[in-house]
């Protein structure tokens, strides 16, 4: 009984291995609610960074954004008053809008999940929401987030409203006047999710940023995961310091992977590495590694405790461990090609592929987001995976991020997004970046193939 | 993970399932490897009493009662101190109904007197059914029942609880916002969790959240027998030997015949797994992390070879099989770590059919049903044989089901001298 050829086994280097198992069939819609200046935005963005970089296809779908496409001046609060019939009218075409466009990119774009970023406020506008994702066939996850502390919400209008379109030509002092009264507009007819009316509903509800959080019916996988991802991110001001290990013996040699150690110059790093760190003045520095000798030594010269993490370790390179790029051409001229034409999911035979290691990180993520400051020392690819995630890169950039030896990367979260700033520690090292080559048919010469290889010994 | 050790204490009222929670919780901790115990007081009570009358013992009016119960509360914490400061423990759970304000105090302080962090799991429910289902799953079958038909016994532990339930004060959302805790509302449906401080704590939420306890059957079993099986040989990507897709065929009519509802099928990403997954021509999910260990080196080798060119390697494996890591490879520990996401999704999953490894399989078996570190390498998962677990009460049912196909036997024994190995030592290629 011969098997039928290889459609359904995953023998080809560039199939799809997902880290999220594809249980979630229905389309998924997260349905956000909560007064202005609580954070809904930050969570609907954040969230789908991290989905997207787990594997799930998701999109948000602001309908603040869709009110500044159809109302091109904001003039003020007044709009949001719930006697303005006018406005009323815009709002809710709005989120017509937007719910059109969610519909589209599950049916035509292959989304997984949409986020639907709203206040949301009203029973009757959930109601109206559930009505049409029941229609289509998706599921509904509410997020809620509840907070009554004014610092918070003060600080909030502070580092996202004062930048807004809505307020770009505004006096600081104008501006927080309005939003107050904006807020207010939506006070009146606010009614939380009923713990009571809507218990057939899943839903979390996140109190006071996080303390406290009341969990609804979840359904499925991705659900359980969404939750477990929003109750271990905080907004506590922190910096992350990506690094990758100093030079390495096997670096100057061109050879990929491998365990060796550190050169003379990747020693000196290490060093450097220890003053900067000292002068950046942390509080409460967690250091993590990986299992491998190089970021062990970098590590080692900081002289404080630091945690090994083997998922940490560089990608495995399988057949081409401690092989130069001009061996690998030689020897397997075909894989080489193959991960120049997909280098996000090509698996190294007997390796992995990029794809593999962003789902082997995903623990690293999870804990770098529970804690605070926290300098990781590891490898080019590693370092690729953790950045694109922090910085929102996609699956085909990702592997061609710069991450060079000897410059520390300093992530700061700010507004939605992460502030990054480069320190180039000034110890000369090889450069081990390859650019994509412009021809990556199989068929091409080895001349084309190595076009883009760095130099080495 | 931790640096603090911490106790865990379940709170409701009898028959909530906090045994339950504490039992499954217990060995998952130790599982992904954080040393953890159990203190039943329940237990402890048994062990002063002896025997059992009635509910009466239970009266919130005898003087008698109270007094035991405390001491017994006392003795147990005693325990929980000198397993977590004296024994490597890192984690209790403090199994008992601590239903009132009063007796979490006590234990709160006792916590802070010895610096653990305390995080509470209540379980609330009040689901008449439930709590029937409950009582006939695990009560009738306690020691204290041992001598009194169904009906006695049920109505007896009736009005056991009626004793706590005045006195119940359930963890609340204002006077006890400042603790830790989770409280877990009608199995499962609802969760309130507060104040969670740490990365335990949050392992500890989150696997909560995920257990259920919807009757369902999990079956486990290795891919058919492979062409390097024949071989000898460890490791690597071989197809199934024409005994191997026999195998294939019965695994096929066995699961008709076990005519499971919505069952999911998960393979490997190797080739033996996938080919017996074809034959069952079902839709099936491929987890690479289900891929056999990684022998590094030693891949694709006969232990006769691995004791030719590796013998000191060979015989620090039989030293500590379950930290050992394979140069350039991996240990079980490490596969441990990469099989937990596979253990969170069984949990949250009904009927599963895994078709994985022998390594892999050992992993999984030894969470199901609470095997150590010392035990799980030696664990024996034949080829060509299917096991059933069926959760039950505290634990596990297992059934094996061989399905009669002949095939070789790869299990190797801890030899008995595993110290020297500078002889060519013939018995450790026993």
């Amino acid at each position: 009984m011969e098997l039928p050829q290889l459609e359904y086994v995953r023998l080809r280097r560039c199939d799809s291995a997902a880290s999220v198992p594809q249980f979630c069939n229905s389309p998924t819609m997260i349905v956000m609610v909560g007064l202005p200046a609580r954070g809904k935005t930050y969570i609907s963005k954040k969230l789908t960074r991290y989905l997207n970089w787990i594997g799930v296809p998701t999109k948000m779908f602001n309908v603040g954004q869709y009110r500044r496409e159809a109302v091109k001046i904001y003039k003020n609060f007044e709009f949001f008053k719930t006697d303005n019939e006018e406005a009323m009218r815009i709002r809710k075409a709005c989120a017509s809008a937007a719910l059109k466009d969610v519909s589209a990119y599950f049916s035509k774009e292959q989304g997984q999940v949409a986020v639907f970023d709203a206040t949301n406020t009203t029973r009757e506008r959930r109601a109206v929401i559930n009505s049409f994702a029941k229609e289509k066939g998706y599921k509904v996850f509410f997020v809620e987030s509840i907070c009554d502390d004014p610092e918070i919400i003060a600080e909030n209008i502070k580092q996202v409203k004062f930048g807004s379109p809505d307020y770009v030509d505004r006096d600081i002092d104008d501006a927080m006047e309005d939003f107050v009264q904006r807020i207010e507009c939506y006070k009146a007819n606010y009614k939380s999710i009923d713990d009571e009316k809507d218990r057939k509903l899943s839903y979390i509800k996140i109190f006071d940023v996080g303390s406290r959080y009341l969990v609804n019916r979840v359904q499925d996988h991705i659900q359980s995961r969404i939750v477990y991802y929003l109750m271990n991110i905080h907004v506590t001001p922190r910096s992350i310091y990506l690094s990758r290990h100093g030079e390495s013996e096997l670096n100057l040699l061109g050879r990929i992977g491998g365990d060796s150690g550190l050169s003379p110059r990747g020693q000196k790093y290490a060093n450097a590495l220890a003053t900067f760190i000292k002068g950046q003045k942390i509080s409460d520095l967690k250091v993590w590694t990986s299992h491998m000798k190089r970021t062990i030594q970098t590590a080692e010269a900081l002289g404080v405790p630091y945690e090994q993490w083997k998922a940490l370790n560089e990608i495995d390179a399988g057949v081409c461990e401690e092989l130069t790029y001009e061996e690998i051409q030689e020897n397997l001229p075909e894989e080489f090609a193959l991960r120049d034409q997909d280098k996000y999911r090509y698996r190294y035979p007997k390796g992995e592929s990029y794809e593999d290691l962003v789902h082997r990180l995903e623990p690293v993520i999870m804990e770098l987001e529970r804690q605070e400051n926290v300098l990781v020392v590891c490898h080019q690819a590693v370092m690729r995976c953790l950045l694109a995630y922090f910085l929102d890169k996609p699956a085909d950039e990702l592997p061609y991020l710069r991450c060079p030896l000897h410059t520390v990367l300093k992530l700061t979260p700010i507004a939605y997004g992460c502030k990054v700033e480069p320190f180039f520690l000034n110890i000369e090292a090889v450069n081990t970046h390859r650019e994509r080559p412009g021809n990556v048919d199989v068929n091409r010469n080895p001349d084309e193939a190595l076009q883009t290889v760095p130099d080495h010994i | 993970m931790t640096n603090c050790p911490t106790l865990i204490v379940t709170v409701g009222l009898p028959a909530r399932g906090k045994t339950y929670i504490s039992k499954k919780l217990t060995r998952y901790l130790n599982w992904i490897g954080v040393p953890t115990r159990e203190f039943n007081v329940g237990q402890y009570r048994r062990e002063c009493m002896k025997i059992y009358k009635s509910f009466e013992f239970f009266r919130p009016d005898n003087e008698e009662g109270l007094k035991i119960r405390r001491q017994c509360a006392s003795a147990a914490l005693n325990d929980v101190r000198q397993y977590l400061t004296e024994q490597g423990g890192q984690v209790a759970v403090f199994d008992a109904t601590n239903t009132t304000r009063e007796r979490r105090e006590t234990i709160i302080q006792f916590a802070e007197q010895n610096g653990f962090k305390v995080f509470f799991v209540e379980s609330v429910c009040e689901d008449p059914d439930v709590i029937q289902e409950n009582i006939v799953q695990v009560k009738l079958g306690s020691p204290d029942y041992t001598n009194c038909n169904t009906e006695e016994a049920v109505e007896d532990f009736m009005k056991r609880i009626k004793c706590y339930e005045n006195s119940y004060e359930t963890l609340d959302e204002v006077l006890d916002r400042d603790l830790s805790y989770i409280k877990i509302m009608d199995v499962g449906q609802r969760y309130l969790v507060n104040r969670v401080l740490d990365h335990i704590q949050s392992r500890i939420v989150y696997y909560l959240m995920n257990i259920h306890i919807t009757p369902r059957s999990i079956y486990l079993c290795r891919h058919g027998e492979s062409e390097l099986n024949v071989k000898g040989r460890i490791g690597g990507d071989s197809g199934l030997t024409p005994r191997g897709k026999e195998f294939g065929k019965k695994l096929s009519q066995f699961i008709k015949s076990q005519g499971i509802s919505d069952l999911k099928v998960w393979t490997s990403q190797m080739k033996r797994t996938i080919q017996t997954a074809e034959a069952l021509s079902v839709p099936y999910e491929q987890w690479k992390v289900l891929n056999e260990i990684d022998a590094g080196v030693c891949e694709e080798m006969m232990y006769e070879e691995i004791q030719d060119n590796y013998p000191l390697e060979f015989a620090l494996r039989d030293q500590d099989k379950y930290r050992y890591r394979y140069p350039k490879g991996e240990s079980y520990e490490d596969l441990v770590q990469r099989l937990e996401p596979v253990i969170m999704e069984l949990e949250r999953q009904e009927n599963v059919l895994v078709i994985c490894h022998q390594a892999v399989m050992r992993c999984l078996l030894a969470y199901f049903l609470d095997k150590t570190a010392e035990e799980l390498p030696y664990l024996k998962c034949p080829l060509h044989t299917v096991l059933k677990l069926t959760p039950v009460a505290y634990g596990c049912k297992v059934e094996s089901i061989c399905l009669n196909v002949d095939a070789v036997n790869t299990h190797r024994e801890r030899p008995e001298t595993v110290s020297d190995f500078s002889k060519k030592n013939e018995k450790s290629l026993q």
